[in-house]
């Protein structure tokens, strides 16, 4: 099984990386842009989809201050 | 009084603290893969790029085998120090409460900065006065210190000398027991006139009265 996993900033921790791209962004031309925030995927190959949690959980993420989501991918 | 320093590939403060501890006692390296401590009455964890702080600083390193020793070591009581990447590790390992988040700027900040004893009651700080001024260098990306929960402050930047953004001007925090405690700033960087400053001494000298006094009783 193909997976991947989305790790965000946790709402209301400052993103200063997210911040610098949307202060970015406008100086290149691109206007009406907000609430930019940048992340980190991990993809993976995963026999057992159920251990994604917990891997999420012990490793991926630090859930003191970030917020993870699976997407698995099927096949 | 025996310190042990951790070393885990990608540390690079691990001599800087071997020579600071050794300074005020024996202090011996401790490598990431082994299983014990080797006798040490306490344990450092320096500051660098554990194992290329990939994923998050400190993430990878707490797994690391000598870890499972560390957190025993600390939980029977033994005096644990984590300096700057080794605070993060300690975070990263529940042994410290929070986390440290990338700061503000998003630069590397590299200076000499004015840190307040908060507590001189820890192991860490008993040489040190309440409020006491130290003169210690950082030099750090991501040193944010960031809790959810009220936690035991034991140093903060004094007024306008915050480098990284960190809640509450935390420069320093302890576990509940008092005997896990880290910092960013570097102590093992300010015990020689030389480079500018002596304070830092304060800590490792804290630490070797808090073992020398247990020993006697």
């Amino acid at each position: 099984m193909r997976a991947r996993v989305l790790v965000r900033p946790k709402q209301g921790i400052l993103d200063p990386q997210g911040q610098a791209v949307e202060r970015a962004l406008p100086a290149l031309g691109f206007t009406g842009v907000a609430n930019v925030h940048v992340g980190r995927l991990i993809e993976l190959d995963v026999e057992d989809a159920s251990q994604l949690p917990a891997m999420c959980e012990r490793l991926l993420s630090n859930p003191l201050i970030e917020d993870y989501e699976i997407v698995e991918d099927g096949g | 009084m025996k310190f042990g320093v951790v070393r885990f590939p990608g540390s690079c403060d691990d001599v800087d603290a071997l020579e600071a501890a050794q300074r005020v006692g024996e202090a011996v390296l401790l490598w990431h893969a082994d299983r014990e401590l080797r006798g040490v009455d306490a344990v450092i964890i320096p500051g660098g790029f554990s194992y290329g702080d990939y994923l998050r600083a400190g993430a990878i390193a707490r797994f690391a085998p000598v870890m499972e020793e560390v957190a025993q070591f600390a939980g029977e009581g033994g005096l644990v120090l984590g300096i700057c990447n080794g605070f993060q590790v300690l975070c990263e390992a529940g042994l410290l409460p929070g986390a440290l988040l990338p700061n503000t700027s998003l630069k590397f900040v590299f200076r000499q900065v004015e840190l307040e004893v908060v507590d001189p009651a820890t192991p860490f700080t008993r040489a040190c006065g309440h409020g006491e001024r130290l003169s210690i260098p950082v030099k750090h990306t991501t040193g944010r210190y960031y809790a959810p929960e009220p936690v035991d402050v034991v140093l903060r930047y004094a007024p306008g000398q915050n480098p990284n953004g960190s809640h509450d001007e935390i420069a320093g925090v302890r576990n509940e027991a008092g005997n896990v405690f880290g910092l960013m700033p570097h102590p093992e960087h300010a015990v020689d006139a030389l480079t500018g400053s002596t304070d830092g001494l304060k800590i490792f000298e804290s630490m070797r009265a808090h073992v020398t006094d247990r020993v006697a009783v």
